[in-house]
């Protein structure tokens, strides 16, 4: 019989061997009376619970997910709660994004003689889920479609790039050319509208280069694929950030990397140019003046105003020279940093929970599991051993349910966390336009309340905040379970 | 003499409303408002509303669901005797009766493509065959083509029947209806839909406008001879993959892609039972070929490129008798990083008269 009335709710609880699973036993034999809805998994450490594991518990079924380990300093093994309460911490702040009530997730530290704290925190956490009620279901909630408020005011003047010193870089590309295995920028795609990365390894390569709004593509992407290898980068100052994170995770090795860079004005959203000119034949021709791209197709003029057209990252973008360079050409832009909220995350922002379950309901049902979106990002580095793909372990289905798919994009989410720059490459390659940008942007903002400020990609050196811990944190703080 | 009828703008949700009787599922293209806006196949109902542009995402699910249970299976204990159970097993398709509407000619030659090696071949595919079977397609005609798709190069065009039932072809005043099939037939003249023989000029100068907005198409006829000729130039692949990230997005996009994969779900024994799924596959990921042993015969991504060009251009056409690609242009735009499989066949056939001409000097 539940000390609570009515009906069981489903709760889950990762307890670590040696503390917390003593406490629940400790409680057990001293016949403490404790609410029967939670169903222990006992684990090493709480070290060991993967933020993926509560995701899953609440994807499938759970009401609430506990997660309780050793008191901190008292880790059996020195430091796995330390790492613990960071991510566990990120992941609470990650879930109202999803649509899912944080009150449902809650992590603490019992001791295995601690029985009477277990049975307080049961029954207080069992009290609360239920008071919750059961949780609703993403499968339930009625599709919701909405879309960004792309109207937005960048931190500085946008413009079209076309005073850069193109020659000046050419040169300096070059000069390097025979000390490197090639060297990575852009060069018109398919038509004089839209770029695609340019592998320069001749001097003729280096003539096809090309600098301004349609250079989208993040290079860095390819880094990671040539390690070992003397490469060189031509980046935008976002791609940079890219580079220096991957620099921070030793990824790829500082020695091994040249650097280009030219200062950026903005780059194009290329979905909003492609949807206005809708369907062309050809190109006649890209004109430009300072702040206005004007693309003729099949006759017909159309102008895209930098200001009104840029990829949502340039508006809030704070580095527009690159934070790391070898050779940096054209003269650096200085931007005061500013805390603006990214167009899609303001979008979930101003949506109830259960809105924000409806909303990732309808955007994932188009998805096709295509892994564009990983496959773009330039920090996701596992590539052929993803675990999406992994029959052992066996994280994923291939079901096509928005569930499946959504628990992708949180698989992502979360393994980018303290990692992403926000390059935005994942979204802008998603071919269905679904705004997956925002769980990553809602956990970028979650590290930088929790840590300081921090933002991945700065500095080569700053070790990223999931890869350690201090001993007490200063913005994480222990529950209350009165 | 085919059955030709006429309907205006305003009488189509009216004809969308006599497609859905007799619990025909109907897949009308379906805006999903976004920055980047798609186009997608999916059930109508009344009152929704529905697109006719081209869409993001070709209705092959018709046919070959991202995602299908090939068989459900349940194992109970008998209760007299525990060491005794009872399995029971469904492999029934999950097929309803479907049309699908406005796609375009692109989209309705990939079920061409498709009937090859699902029907044609000496393995029938039930799965496949059942729901192929209870298939309407209403094809769309372009108005013109554009920058990505080319259908012109592959043997089709912007009013290529193949594949389609009945083609639609949109005139000042509204669509004209044109039976290609029996099965077309008998649905136009079901319909209650006005006679349209008087305005079918009109939709003839309409589709010939839109051949005329095309740019010539190269002649592809020694693609397959080319392609098989550069299969051990990896140079050459090398070169046009390097950009390539190694997604699925060109493949799951791609109305002709047919590869898939089968997984097992679920056990006998659990409440839900255990399945079997058929589900897409992608050539250009490293998986697709990795073997238990570890081993990869495709390990590189130039090689899986060159799978996925040589079945296209090469091998399918040398089987089939015609390319397994039908120029809509999907994996183009679709593309993260714009890699065109255009610029990769022209390649292939230049190459292939420079080492035919060089043969011919020697
Ligand atoms: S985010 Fe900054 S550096 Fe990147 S494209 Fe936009 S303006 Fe340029
Ligand atoms: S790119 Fe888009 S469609 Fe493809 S897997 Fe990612 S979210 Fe899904
Ligand atoms: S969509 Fe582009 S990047 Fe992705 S696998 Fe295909 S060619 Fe490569
Ligand atoms: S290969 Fe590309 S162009 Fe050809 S049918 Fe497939 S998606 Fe369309
Ligand atoms: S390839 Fe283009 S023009 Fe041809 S049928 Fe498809 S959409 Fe129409």
């Amino acid at each position: 019989m539940s000390v609570l009335d009515g009906k069981e709710l489903r709760i889950v609880g990762f307890l670590c061997n040696w503390c917390s699973y003593g406490g629940a036993d400790t409680a057990g034999v001293a016949r403490a009376t404790q609410p029967t809805d939670l169903r222990i998994i006992r684990v090493p450490c709480s070290g060991r619970v993967d933020p993926l594991f509560i995701i899953k518990a609440l994807f499938n079924g759970a009401d609430g997910v506990l997660v309780s380990g050793c008191h901190p300093r008292d880790c059996h093994y020195s430091s796995g709660n330390f790492y613990a309460r960071r991510r566990l911490e990120v992941l609470k702040q990650f879930l109202p994004v999803l649509g899912i009530d944080d009150r449902r997730f809650a992590y603490t530290w019992v001791s295995a003689s601690e029985g009477q704290r277990w049975q307080h925190v049961v029954t207080q956490f069992t009290k609360q889920i239920h008071d919750l009620g059961p949780a609703p279901r993403l499968e339930d909630a009625e599709p919701l479609l909405k879309v960004a408020d792309m109207a937005l005011t960048a931190l500085r003047p946008l413009g079209t790039g076309q005073h850069a010193a193109l020659d000046a870089l050419k040169a300096a590309i070059r000069a390097k050319l025979p000390e490197l295995e090639c060297i990575i920028g852009w060069q018109q795609g398919r038509d004089a509208a839209h770029t695609v990365p340019l592998f320069m390894r001749t001097p003729e390569d280096v003539d096809k280069l090309v600098w301004g709004p349609f250079n989208v593509c993040n290079p860095a992407v390819y880094l990671p694929s040539f390690k070992g290898k003397k490469v060189g980068v031509v980046v935008k100052g976002c791609d940079s950030r890219s580079v220096v994170e991957l620099l921070q995770e030793n990824l790829i090795a500082r020695e091994d990397v040249t650097v280009f860079s030219l200062p950026c004005e903005g780059t194009l959203d290329m979905a909003r140019v492609d949807q206005e000119l809708g369907r062309y034949t050809t190109i006649d021709n890209v004109a430009y003046d300072a702040a206005h791209v004007i693309i003729t197709a099949d006759g017909v003029a159309h102008s895209f105003c930098m200001a009104d057209c840029a990829q949502g990252k340039c508006y809030g973008c704070a580095t527009p020279s690159a934070v790391l360079a070898d050779e940096r050409l054209g003269t650096p832009v200085e931007v005061t940093p500013s805390d603006v909220t990214p167009p899609e995350l303001a979008l979930l922002d101003a949506m109830t929970l259960k809105e924000r379950l409806s909303f990732w309901h309808g955007q994932m049902q188009r998805c096709l599991r295509c892994y564009a979106c990983r496959n773009a990002c330039p920090m996701c580095v596992c590539r052929d051993y993803c675990i999406s793909d992994s029959r052992d372990p066996h994280w994923m289905t291939q079901e096509a349910s928005a569930k499946e798919k959504l628990f992708f994009q949180t698989i992502h989410a979360l393994h980018l966390a303290g990692r992403c720059t926000g390059c935005g490459e994942c979204q802008r390659a998603c071919p269905v336009g679904i705004p997956i940008l925002a769980l990553r942007q809602q956990i970028a903002r979650a590290v930088a309340q929790l840590f300081d400020g921090y933002k991945p990609g700065l500095h080569p050196e700053d070790v990223p905040p999931l890869l350690g811990y201090e001993v007490v944190e200063q913005n994480i703080h222990e529950r209350d379970w009165k | 003499m085919s059955t030709i009828r006429f309907v205006t703008p305003d009488g189509l949700s009216a004809f969308l409303d006599f497609l859905a009787q007799n619990g025909r599922r109907v897949l009308v293209p379906v805006e999903k408002p976004a920055v980047k806006r798609s186009v997608v196949f999916e059930p109508w109902s009344a009152g929704r509303p529905f697109t006719l542009e081209k869409a993001t995402v070709p209705a092959k699910a018709a046919v070959l669901p991202q995602c299908e249970t090939l068989l459900s299976y349940k194992k109970t204990k008998n209760a007299d005797d525990p060491a005794a159970v009872t399995l029971t097993l469904d492999d029934a398709p999950e097929a309803v009766p479907t049309v699908v509407f406005a796609c375009r000619p692109c989209d309705a030659r990939g079920y061409a493509v498709l009937d090859r090696p699902f029907l044609q071949g000496p393995y029938v595919d039930p799965y496949y065959r059942a729901r192929r079977e209870l298939l309407t397609v209403i094809t769309l005609s372009c108005a013109r083509g554009c920058d990505t798709c080319f259908c012109h190069w592959t043997g089709g065009g912007p009013s290529s029947p193949e594949g389609s039932d009945i083609l639609m072809t949109e005139i000042d005043d509204g669509y004209v209806l044109q039976s290609i099939t029996p099965k077309g037939e008998e649905l136009l003249a079901a319909a209650g839909l006005a006679d349209g023989t008087e305005r079918f000029p009109a939709a003839e100068n309409a589709r010939k406008k839109a051949w005329a907005s095309l740019a010539p198409a190269p002649n592809l006829k020694m693609a397959p001879a080319s392609i098989a000729a550069c299969f051990t130039d990896m140079d050459f692949w090398q070169h046009w993959t390097e950009r390539c990230l190694s997604c699925g997005a060109c493949t799951f996009f791609c109305p002709t892609c047919y590869c898939f994969t089968i997984t097992d779900e679920g056990e006998g024994m659990s409440p839900s039972g255990g399945r079997r799924l058929r589900s897409w596959d992608t050539c250009m990921s490293p998986l697709f070929t990795r073997e238990a042993s570890g081993h990869n015969p495709r390990m590189v991504k130039a090689q899986r490129m060159r799978n996925r060009v040589s079945h296209k251009y090469a091998t399918f056409p040398e089987n089939w008798g015609a390319f397994s690609c039908s120029g809509c242009g999907r994996c183009i735009g679709n593309c993260p990083v714009g890699l065109d499989i255009r610029e990769i066949v022209l390649a292939a056939v230049q190459r292939g008269a420079e080492s035919m001409h060089e043969k011919q000097e020697q």
